[in-house]
Parts: C-alpha cells; structure tokens; sequence
C-alpha cells in the first residue's frame, strides 16, 4: 500500500518537476538554437555554454518590482497568469511517459488534455481584460478568437487517431502504435495538430495576441516581473506538452529500439521542441486575416477530409 | 462514494452560482460562473461520468464561456457600469422575484421528497408523478415531435444565415480608397 502512494507521488513530482524544469531551460535553450541558426553565439556568458543564464534570467525577475497598475482590475490581474501554469501542469497528468511513468491513467486523457489547453485560453483573455490597457484588449481580443478558431480542427485532427486506436486512453493510443507510427497513415491530422498545436500556444509565427510590432507586447503588456515570468514560462510549458502530445498521439510515445522507453520518449519530444523554435527562426509572421481564413478555409476542410477518409478506409478494412 | 467531496462540490458550486447573480462587476460574474460549471464538471466525474465531465469543461467552459467573456471585454465596461449595477441590487427589486422563486424551490423540494417517500412506500404517493427520462424525451422528440424539431432546425438555419447576412460587409464604391488591396 504505502510504496503504491511513494510510486505514484514520485511520478507527480517528477513528471511535474521536470516539464517545470525543461520550460525554465527552455529560454535559455531556444536563445542558443536561434543564434546558431542566426550565426551568432546566443547567450553563452554565464556558466558552462552560458547554462546558467536560466538562473540570471530568474534572479532578475524575482528582484524586479512587481508593479500592477492603479487601473487595472486587481483580482483578475494576479489570477490571469496562474491559469497558463496550472491548466499546462494539469495537462501533463495524463502524458504517458513510459510504461511505469506518469501521472495518472484517465480514461478520457485525450479531452481531459483538450479541457486543459481551451482553459488556457482564459489567462490571455483576462490578463488582457484586467490590464485595461488598449494594446493588452487588443492583444486579448486576437488570442481569443485564434484560439477558440483553432481549438476546433484541433480536436477533430485527433478523432482520425482515436478511430484508429479505438480509445481516448493515451496509453491505449501508445500501444496500439506498436505495429507502425501513426504519423503515416495520419500525416494530414499530424500537420494540422501541430499547426493548431502552435496557434494553442500562439508561439511565433501565430503570436499576434503578442505582436510586438504593433502592440508593445500584446497581452502582457502591462505585466512585469514573476507574473510576467508565469506567462512566459506557461508559454514554454504548452510548447513541451504540445510536443509530448505529438509524440505520444502520432509518434508512438516510448516505443523504440535498444534504448530505455524514457529516453525515446524525451528524445522524440525535445526533437518537436527544436523543429518549434525552428519554425520560429524560419517563418514569418501572417497578417491575422490571413490567420482566420488559413485556419477556416484550409485547415478546418482538411481535418473533416481526414475524419472521412479515416472513417472510410476504417470501415472498408473492417 | 466519498459523500464529502461531493458536498464540498456542490457547494462550491451553489456559491460560486450564487456570486454570479450577486456579483457587480459582468466579468467578475462570468468568472464565477465558469468556476460553476468546473465544479459541476467535477460533481460529473464523482458520479462516474467521465465523458460528461470532459464535454462539460470543453464546450461550456473552454468554449461557450470564453465568447461570453470576449463579447463582454469588448464592451469594455468601466466603473460605470458598476454603479448602476448597484444600483439595480437594491432589495426592493430583488424581494420580489426573490419570493416567487422561493415558492418554486419550496415546491420543487416538497415533490422530490414525495418521490422519495413513494418509492419506499411502493408508488403510493407518487400515482401522479411520472418520471420522463433523457431516452423517453429523444424517443418523443424524433418520432411524434419530428415535424417540430425539423421547424426549429429550419428556424435556426434562418437565423444563422441572417445573422452572417447582418454582419457582412457591403462592397462600397470607396473599398479601393480605404482599403489597401
């Protein structure tokens, strides 16, 4: 009895503990990715291969001061950015990392995720809302409409993987991959995830409820110090967990040869993260019309074709 | 199962339903009554519903609730509309509707508690009580009333299609000149 509560509060801790810690080195990991790519070093002054900038960055934002405006909608203002945080720590929960490793085993762990990320959504909202500020209501009003937009061909995407493996049990789904990666025969609900999966968490090239070229910094404009690091560090959060999905929806989770399932799991997931920041350091920013119609016009079809088609050859095969 | 934490639910979400009616300020209002509908969601899971449960928390919560709160952020209601706020809880508004709903709970419990007794007691007291579960109401609903569901499927069709119709932009003679393509 008392080493099934030690097991299962080891794997809270550490699953917890470690997405906490990899977002943190994250920002500095991005940097260096960024400069590498952009020919120049990157952050690489503190510590080995600048590794303890992390620490730096978080000095300074811990000694900042931490200023909420006289206007601003007080309550909503601190609530705002703790939902990123714990709505992105719940979805981890239900990640299966490897066979005797995660959190907890649901049942519906695919919509219990797909819950998390739409309550994501209202950290932007109200931390634009309580700033009151134009640029944040902006900002705020942009993310709302991106994601819920994009939330809805995000889960039809995955019904094409749920068809195929016959549950919403994220471990059902890892074992079921064991004959082939879904990623072949699901390619179009893989790309559309992961494109709805950067608009979730509008990274760039979607970040325009963060557009710094046409507002300041779009939602968190008027927040500074740790509650603009939980912003941040609930950005890096859904990255990893966007790409932990991925990995475990359409890239068979642990499954691999020779080496131990964990370290297939982080490899195939830290490979997402950086093919993220690619991305980033690769393609422009669209213009937010061309964001609404790429998802309406483009993508939401493809997702529907996928679920037909997926649904076809399901029931042809029999 | 755990009784305890169901009632703390429940609870939790009488009270955050009750802040919304009490609430002044709209945001602050839908704020609750997301955190109503999260602890229903949670009451959903402890009863063995799982799916329920999710559906609750992806369609009202993350979806429903959050165009809720868009359109009332674009509002962009100040302090102003606090004070009339205020000014429309004063108890002589409320005493009223507040006694005739009264009625209707007192009702409500009375009967619940009928049906209790009458099924301990055989269907003694519940001669005139017939319970119309959700698989009656889709049987009804998609053989007698067919005709019905079809009219008000075809009434929100036309409200959809004015709507869209409404908010559409009317080509100008002057798009060229305001606008940059």
């Amino acid at each position: 009895m008392s080493t099934t509560v030690w097991v299962s509060l080891a794997n809270i801790f550490g699953v917890l503990g470690a997405a906490v810690l990899l977002a943190a080195l994250l920002t500095w990991g991005e940097r260096r990715l960024l400069g590498f790519w952009q020919d120049r070093p990157g952050p690489n002054r503190v510590g080995p291969f600048g590794l303890f900038q992390v620490v730096a960055d978080m000095i300074k934002l811990f000694f900042k001061e931490d200023f909420i405006p006289r206007f601003a909608d007080r309550p909503v203002f601190i609530l705002a950015p703790t939902i990123v945080m714990a709505s992105m720590l719940l979805g981890f929960a239900v990640i299966p990392v490897a066979p005797m490793v995660g959190v907890i085993d649901l049942n519906v762990g695919l919509l219990f995720f797909l819950a998390m990320s739409s309550m994501a959504v209202y950290s932007v909202i109200l931390g634009a809302y309580a700033s009151n500020n134009k640029y944040a209501l902006l900002g705020g009003l942009r993310a709302a409409a991106q994601t819920v937009s994009y939330e809805v061909f995000m889960g039809l995407s995955l019904m094409g993987v749920v068809m195929m493996a016959g549950s919403f049990n994220l471990r059902e789904i890892v074992l079921a991959q064991q004959g082939g990666w879904f990623i072949l025969p699901q390619a179009i609900g893989f790309l559309v995830f992961f494109i709805a999966g950067i608009a979730e968490s509008h990274r760039l090239p979607f970040d325009l409820p963060e557009a710094e070229h046409e507002l300041t910094a779009g939602f968190h404009t008027e927040y500074s110090s740790m509650k603009f690091g939980m912003f941040f560090v609930g950005e890096y959060l859904s990255v990893i967990l966007i790409s932990a999905l991925v990995t475990t929806l359409f890239l068979g989770g642990w499954l691999g040869p020779w080496l131990p399932p964990v370290v297939w799991f982080f490899l195939k997931t830290g490979f997402l993260v950086m093919i993220f920041v690619l991305l980033r350091a690769a393609i422009p920013r669209p213009r937010y019309d061309q964001l609404m119609q790429f998802g309406w016009k483009i993508m939401l079809p493809l997702a529907l074709a996928n679920l037909l088609a997926t649904g076809g050859v399901l029931l042809w095969l029999g | 199962m755990y009784p305890v934490y169901f009632y703390l639910t429940a609870a939790v979400a009488v009270v955050a339903t009750a802040m919304v009616i009490f609430s002044r300020n709209a945001v602050h209002a839908l704020l609750h009554l997301i955190v109503s509908l999260l602890a229903v969601a949670v009451i959903f899971f402890q009863l063995g519903a799982p799916l329920a449960a999710a559906l609750e928390v992806i369609v009202y919560a993350g979806a429903i609730m959050v165009l809720m709160v868009f359109v009332i952020m674009m509002l962009n209601q100040g302090d102003a509309a606090v004070a009339q706020e205020s000014t429309w809880l004063q108890p002589g508004s409320w005493v009223g509707p507040g006694i005739l709903s009264g009625i209707l709970l007192v009702q409500l419990v009375l009967m619940l508690m009928l049906a209790g007794q009458g099924t301990a007691a055989n269907g003694a007291g519940t001669a005139e009580i017939s319970y119309v579960g959700a698989r009656e109401v889709g049987i009804s609903l998609f053989s007698r009333y067919l005709l019905a569901v079809e009219l008000a499927s075809m009434l929100l069709l036309a409200g959809l299609v004015g709507a869209f119709h409404l908010a559409r932009q009317k080509p100008t003679a002057d798009m060229g000149a305001s606008h940059d393509e």
